[in-house]
């Protein structure tokens, strides 16, 4: 699984610069957002993974537009049959029909990944600017803080935090489970977010603008708002895109353990759950969603890679 | 050098609580009745559950019976379950096996990852390098699970090369599989590293001196490159030994393992709160220190960062 | 007094750099030779090809993006460009050894000192460890290291600067090169630190009675030690003398602005000179002579057509169509 916790090391990790084409007009002015755009659009990574992407959120937003079927359908006659013209990817144990299924679940599968991911970011982030602005005893404990969830094994402790809240016997509703998968991930990982964040404001703080703006008497909300943040972003935002591609594979990976979502929500790792006694029979039940999140956290990957090359300020 | 341990030592006791207690509140503290099901349909007899509740120190505060359990764990009692079976005993059991594949794991990650980033990191662009920058990438997107049971289906299922599930004395042999598959993104993110690391240090200003000096390629490479490019894979893989222990749960689903994974698992289902604080316990302590201990490796392989 | 002896001559070497921004013209027709014994300073801005000229000589060159289009370099008589690699690796060290401008970053950071000059004499010379770690402690003892003895085990950042250098030059001479290229030995250390090295090198060189190749850009550091300048311009050698001579005299209008430009103490009140303009884009060298933007005394000549270097006395030549009216001039 693409390990929440790894996502944040990853960004950091991938191709040497290559050289650069100062070709384009001479006289405009250049940002580090516009020149990262135009490098972007050159990239075939980029341009491959933002494809995959978009067609994922349309399947996401209008499913309907790709399979006539409805995720409830279910012939049990046709049951175990593998693909074939009239059902792409075939049929289940129980006469659903797995395109249809997959094709309905990208949009829990997807809902997920980016509340999980939003969550995370949203509260690495405050803790680690907070962190890194204040210093010194403030950054300590938060520290520390974060370095106790970190000490926590992903797996282990979505087990743990999944199957407390949820005694074996109870019926949870679709809302509090995806809320509680959603939760899980959101707090196993936020550290993650954090250390991003907290090293990238270090670095912001000594920049000279930024001592300029203290001493001439800026808020501390002026400093962290204009300042700070948009220094930071960058490596949080390249850490957000790989991150949700590994929500998505979390949330498939739970659901495998069979703690995660469940009936009758569908999701891709609903999918891969009911899958999971009956596919050494019938595998293409399994292999199209699990290939729909591979694929799908590939593209993010890639993207999240193909971003942090066009961002980074060495490769100019 | 002394006294950096000892401060490290210092700050890992508040982190250790801190977790440890987590989830043992998340296990023992929330509302419900912990015996719930024990007893089959009816509820339990009420000298079954003083009994029980005198063993567990239910009764006291939260905050008490962790103390009290913490102690017990560091005398060396893991208690028992609530059948009765000694978890230390269960423990030490299945530890050798999830030992056993996690090491494995780390070699294989270890061994494929650096020769992998050697080779492409010294040779720059071209089919090897794409090929390897391409595969990492399916490798770190595709979820262990897939990973395993892909591997499962098709060497076990198709090819019958090795068997679906490793058997009760999980052998080396058997382990392979189960080891590359548990270690497969670790591996794609060494490779990654270390091609970074080898490419980086390649323009170096002291691999130049080392070829003006007139030493042979091979020990440019082999010694100068090599010994200064390797200092953040081996401080990763350091950490990842660690990880992997506690993140085989899903691999030892996949093939059967009885490792601490598959015992932490089935304390969660059967609702066995002593068996799963006692393992994620463990497995806890044995993170932070491996982190310690990389902290330390890092002294020694980088002369540069001397501890006082 | 020894009979100096050639010991490296380069006759005609061009270097391009080829980049996505284009073919940058690096050395552009550098001939120069060096004998034993004697101290040869090249002499630049940066950017004028001294650096390269001498990676090339070494053989350390990154070969893309640098092609080595035309020219010969001959050590002792043998032609380098065409040797096999593994001759070069013999030479390296053993005939030509280079000592670099930053010993902190040309030297390994993970490994001591004494590792770093004992592999030489083993895997080269096939000394024992205990033989190789004696010699190594003459070695740092000869650069006048205090302690040598602890020393050797120390890592390079344990060094200050100076020491640093001297540890480098050290390991440079460990397998007792008959040349010595020196590239900007001193730029990174303090002034007072400079001289010593200047001297501990002056030494040395009189000691073994070799070759050495300074580069640098430093004018003062030259007057000292060399016994002939060359100086370098766009990639190529436009003035080449005796030290005396050059600085009585110079024969290129770029090595009379160089020499203008040093601020005198017993003139006061004096206008700072300089050269006006910049060094060319090597991916651009203007036609006919490269200086002419910035030389006072172009004329239309020096923009068509490119000056060779030509002799304009004993031992001396220059690559400037009035180059006899420019020694005139002093």
């Amino acid at each position: 699984m693409t390990d929440p916790n790894a996502a944040g090391g990853l960004s950091h990790v991938g191709e040497p610069g290559e050289a650069k084409n100062p070709a384009d007009g001479p006289h405009k002015p250049r940002s580090l957002w516009g020149d990262a755009w135009r490098e972007l659009r050159r990239k075939p990574l980029f341009i491959l993974s933002g494809v995959i992407i978009v067609l994922v959120v349309v399947i996401a937003i209008a499913p309907d537009l790709f399979s006539s079927r409805p995720a409830g359908f279910s012939d049990l006659n046709h049951a175990n049959e593998g693909p074939s013209a009239d059902a792409w990817f075939g049929y289940d144990n129980q006469g659903y029909d797995v395109y249809a299924r997959t094709i309905h679940g990208t949009r829990a599968s997807l809902l997920v990944g980016l509340f999980a991911t939003l969550l995370t970011v949203l509260i690495g982030s405050l803790v680690g600017i907070i962190a890194g602005y204040y210093g010194r005893w403030v950054d300590s404990l938060l520290s520390r803080f974060g370095d106790i969830f970190a000490g926590l094994p992903f797996v282990l402790g979505a087990i743990v935090i999944l199957t407390t809240f949820n005694a074996p016997d109870s019926n949870p509703s679709e809302f509090r489970i995806i809320a509680q998968v959603v939760g899980s991930i959101a707090v196993l990982t936020w550290p993650v977010a954090m250390r991003i964040m907290r090293s990238a404001t270090l670095v912001a703080k000594q920049l000279d603008y930024v001592k300029a703006a203290r001493g001439l008497g800026a808020n501390t909300f002026r400093i962290v708002f204009r300042h700070l943040l948009p220094n930071t972003i960058a490596p949080v935002l390249v850490y957000a895109t790989i991150a949700l591609g590994a929500a998505i594979g979390a949330e498939a990976t739970l659901a495998y353990l069979g703690i995660g979502i469940r009936s009758p929500v569908v999701s891709w790792g609903v999918e891969i759950s009911d899958a999971r006694d009956y596919f050494q029979n019938v595998p293409h039940m399994l292999l199209f969603p699990a290939g729909f999140v591979t694929i799908t956290v590939l593209a993010f990957v890639m993207l999240g890679d193909a971003v942090r090359q066009a961002l980074d300020p060495k490769a100019r | 050098m002394g006294r950096y341990i000892l401060r490290r030592l210092l700050q890992l006791i508040p982190v250790f609580i801190g977790s440890t207690f987590l989830i043992y509140a998340l296990v023992w503290a929330l509302p419900g009745d912990p015996f719930a099901g024990k007893c089959g349909q009816r509820a339990c007899p009420q000298p079954y559950v003083d009994m029980m509740t005198a063993k567990y120190n239910l009764n006291d505060s939260l905050v008490v019976q962790y103390f009290k359990y913490l102690g017990n764990l560091f005398s060396g009692d893991f208690g028992e379950t609530f059948s009765g079976n000694s978890i230390g005993q269960m423990v030490a059991d299945a530890a050798p096996i999830t030992i056993r594949l996690a090491v494995i794991a780390v070699i294989i990650e270890a061994v494929i990852g650096i020769g992998a980033g050697i080779l492409t990191g010294l040779r720059g662009k071209g089919f090897l390098d794409n090929l390897v920058l391409v595969s990492t990438l399916f490798l770190i997107s595709l979820p262990v699970f897939v990973t395993g049971i892909v591997l499962q289906l098709v060497l076990a299922g198709q090819w019958g090369i090795i068997n679906p599930s490793v058997s009760a004395d999980a052998t080396v042999g058997e382990l392979i599989v189960p080891g590359f598959v548990l270690g497969s993104l670790s591996m794609a993110y060494i490779a990654r590293l270390t091609r970074a690391s080898i490419s980086e240090n390649r323009r170096a200003d002291f691999v130049r001196t080392a070829i003006a000096k007139g030493q042979p390629n091979r020990r440019v490479v082999g010694v100068h490159l090599l010994r200064a490019s390797v200092i953040p894979v081996i401080t990763f893989l350091g950490t990842d030994l660690g990880a992997l222990m506690g993140g085989a749960i899903v691999t030892e689903g996949v093939f059967n393992i009885n490792g601490l994974g598959g015992l932490v698992f089935r304390g969660i289902q059967e609702k066995d709160g002593a068996t799963v604080t006692g393992i994620v316990v463990l497995l806890v302590i044995v993170y932070l220190l491996m982190s310690l201990v990389v902290d330390l490796m890092y002294a020694v392989l980088d002369p540069r960062i001397r501890y006082d | 007094m020894l009979e100096p002896e050639t010991l490296l001559e380069i006759e005609n070497l061009h270097v391009e750099f080829r980049t996505s921004d284009g073919v940058a013209n690096v050395l552009n027709g550098v001939s120069y030779t060096v004998h034993t014994g004697e101290t040869l300073a090249v002499l630049g801005e940066s950017g004028s090809g001294k650096s390269v000229t001498a990676q090339t000589i070494m053989g350390i060159l990154d070969m893309p993006p640098a092609v080595i289009t035309e020219g010969s370099i001959r050590f002792r008589g043998e032609e380098l460009l065409t040797a096999s690699p593994n001759r070069r690796m013999e030479i390296r060290g053993d005939g030509v050894a280079m000592i670099f401008q930053d010993a902190l970053s040309a030297l390994n950071p993970v490994f001591t000192v004494g590792f770093q000059i004992e592999e030489q004499l083993r895997v080269r010379r096939g000394m024992s460890r205990k033989e190789a770690r004696a010699r190594a402690i003459e070695l740092l003892d000869l650069v006048r290291i205090p302690a040598a003895k602890s020393r050797i085990r120390d890592y390079p950042h344990q060094f200050s600067g100076g020491m640093r250098q001297r540890a480098m030059i050290a390991m440079s001479l460990a397998l007792d090169p008959e040349l010595l290229i020196a590239d900007e030995p001193t730029t990174a250390l303090d002034v007072t630190v400079q001289v010593q090295i200047m001297e501990l090198l002056a030494e040395i060189q009189a000691e073994r009675h070799m070759g050495l190749i300074l580069i640098t850009h430093d004018l003062a550091v030259v007057a000292e030690v060399a016994d002939r300048i060359a100086v370098m311009y766009a990639g190529r050698i436009v003035e080449q003398a005796d030290v005396n001579e050059l600085f009585r005299a110079p024969g290129h209008p770029y090595t009379e602005a160089l020499m203008n430009s040093i601020p005198r103490l017993d003139l006061k009140g004096q206008t700072l000179k300089t050269i006006t303009g910049l060094p060319p884009s090597l991916l651009n060298i203007p036609p006919g002579c490269p200086f002419h933007p910035r030389c006072e005394r172009a004329e239309d000549r020096c923009r068509t057509e490119r000056p060779i270097q030509h002799n304009i006395g004993f031992g001396r030549a220059s690559a400037c169509h009035f180059a006899e009216e420019v020694v005139s001039r002093a």
